[in-house]
């Protein structure tokens, strides 16, 4: 058991900004994150190198490793890398401290370590949003976050010649750290048309940083010759036991199918997008609400404080916004949980992050816009596609649900068809059911739709035995009740 | 990526029965793709190859045997040396437990 001031779940740019700077400020420490090494997603990083291949703002991740390092050393952070939280429980009487219990998945020969904090800051990230499409379940098909995850942890490449497909800028920088890591990029498929990202008043001007970035893949696209083909989207993934090749077709303006056409590949990457990770605010009970993008996320006052008492949230659980957002929001947090203990803060300094973070957010909801789902998916999504990754069901089976059993929201599409019930816990194929039985318009979903697909008991699937070590009230924490 | 180490120490695992090369750091799924595995796990229904997918430990399509445990996702899972990795059997009947049953179990 660790006692500490301030749990940090997330050691990405969020998670490790705010726990740095909280053990400077003088608080004891657990940093948990279940990947190997610090640095989240963003700034994932191998295990002999801070710079590679793709990773930007690679000095802000060498100084937070070092300060981390220095609170290491000097007692105040416990990094708990390789840990997998499945189960946060709040405090029942005020002082009475947040329970985590973890599982390693690292090394499974590891002990679970349990963490009793006074204070939870939740800064889980994001994962890759998918559209179901035939043939995506093929080996050689993965996430685009993954591709790069692969790259930039192990300079693995995902295959010799990669289609890149979805929407959103992300593509670009995925497509870029392919053909510098040395594979041949047939084709980035872009489903919307970039012009609208350029377009977007509060874009690109508000972020300067991001522009440079931009300019920097157009170079990368160019130098490598990778075709960049806007309004175009995968619609099918061939192949017997891995990926052989795709059909591509043009986007029209109604999201009509047309001038289908053959690709040879090896690999797929796909992204539509980023999921917040929300499962653990939402087990505790912390009010949610639904993001332009369809997303659900956390509700934060303007300090990055939960509706639950000593609860914090910081990065993409609060809103899809990006490494810039986050590490914004992870200084912020941490400024608040400081003044909570007792401390004093810099009041100018709060000022500035909180200016900073509605900038990101109007630089984000801009993004959001300019790439949102698909208005129609009656021909992207085919009825033999399959949604749900694990239980295997097809895109006809959900359609079904909703013709003939009335299934409108995703709870009922789950219910009826078993989409969302295997390994995953529907991570992967709920904003698919979402779409099919509520439509593709984010606008008219609501947070108790979605919430409902985001209650996962345990985080994470855990052995029978760790489950009898739950005390009774945990186990009724797990149930969900409140 | 770096071969620093030299051929003086290559570190191993063992999967399905037979010896893969490894780097340190590197996660079991990263060293079975850059050993030409292309798929370590066949699915329930359809009875499927899948390997790695999300890639950061979201879509549980990677899942091993290791060391003895089951369900373990092997984008995360660190290679280390003699470590005993297996595929996940059919049907899959691992003593675990998905989200949605465990309210009925612990009751």
């Amino acid at each position: 058991m660790i006692s500490v001031d301030l749990a940090v779940i997330g050691a990405g740019p969020a998670g490790l900004t705010a726990a740095t700077l909280a053990a400077e400020g003088g608080l004891r420490i657990a940093l948990i994150d279940m990947n190997a090494r610090p640095g989240g997603q963003y700034w994932r990083h191998g295990q002999n190198t801070t710079h590679p291949i793709g990773l930007h703002q690679s000095a802000m991740l060498d100084n937070r490793l070092t300060r981390l390092a220095a609170e290491v050393s000097r007692g105040r952070i416990t990094p708990l890398m390789g840990y997998h939280v499945w189960v946060a429980s709040a405090p029942t009487v005020p002082g009475e401290p947040f329970i985590l219990r973890t599982t390693p998945t690292c090394d499974p020969a590891s002990e679970p370590v349990q963490v009793e904090a006074q204070r939870l800051l939740i800064a889980t990230g994001a994962y890759d949003r998918q559209l179901p499409i035939p043939g995506w379940t093929l080996p050689g098909v993965v996430a685009a976050g993954g591709a790069q995850a692969l790259l930039k942890e192990h300079g693995q490449l995902v295959g010799q010649r990669v289609v890149v497909a979805g929407t959103g800028p992300f593509l670009l920088s995925v497509g870029a750290g392919l053909a510098q890591g040395g594979a041949h990029v047939a084709a980035v498929c872009e489903y919307h048309s970039p012009l609208r990202w350029l377009q977007t008043p509060a874009g690109a001007v508000s972020e300067p940083g991001k522009a440079r970035e931009g300019i920097e893949y157009a170079e990368i696209f160019v130098r490598q010759r990778i075709p960049y083909l806007p309004r175009h989207t995968v619609v099918r993934i061939h192949g017997e036991t891995h990926v052989e090749g795709v059909t591509i077709a043009r986007v029209a303006l109604d999201g009509s199918l047309h001038d289908h056409r053959y690709l040879e590949a090896d690999a797929v990457a796909l992204g539509w997008g980023f999921t917040p990770q929300v499962e653990l605010p939402v087990a505790l009970g912390a009010q949610t609400h639904v993001d332009v993008d369809g997303s659900l996320v956390v509700t934060t006052d303007r300090a990055q404080r939960a509706s639950i008492p000593a609860l914090y949230i910081a990065g993409e659980a609060t809103g899809v916004g990006g490494a810039t957002k986050a590490v914004i929001e992870g200084e912020l947090a941490a400024l608040t949980v400081l003044h909570d203990s007792g401390e004093n803060v810099a009041e100018k300094r709060v000022h500035d992050l909180q200016r900073a973070v509605r900038r990101a957010q109007r630089f984000a909801r801009a993004l959001h816009n300019a790439s949102a789902l698909p208005a129609t998916l009656d021909e992207l999504i085919s009825n033999d596609a399959i949604v749900c990754r694990c239980e295997e069901v097809q895109a006809a089976t959900v359609r079904e649900a909703v013709a003939e059993l009335d299934a409108t929201r995703p709870r009922d599409g789950k219910i009826t068809t078993r989409a969302g019930l295997g390994w995953c816990q529907g991570r992967e194929c709920a904003l698919a059911v979402s779409c099919l039985t509520m439509g593709t318009d984010t606008r008219k979903w609501d947070a108790d739709a979605l919430r409902a697909t985001q209650k996962r008991p345990l985080a994470t699937p855990v052995s029978l035995g760790a489950l009898s070590m739950m005390d009774a009230d945990m186990a009724s924490t797990a149930q969900g009740e409140k | 990526m770096n071969h620093h180490d030299g051929a003086s120490s290559v570190h191993m695992f063992v999967f399905d029965g037979g010896a893969i090369p490894f780097t340190p750091g590197q996660s079991v799924a990263a060293a079975l793709l850059a050993h030409g595995v292309q798929a370590w796990r066949t699915t329930r229904v359809e009875h499927s190859p899948r390997a790695i997918f999300c890639g950061i430990g979201v879509c549980y399509d990677c899942l091993v045997i290791a060391g003895g445990v089951r369900g373990v996702r092997a984008c995360l899972l660190q290679a280390k040396d003699g470590l005993q990795v297996e595929p996940m059997p059919l049907p899959a009947e691992a003593p675990i437990l998905d989200g949605t049953t465990t309210g009925e179990v612990s009751q």
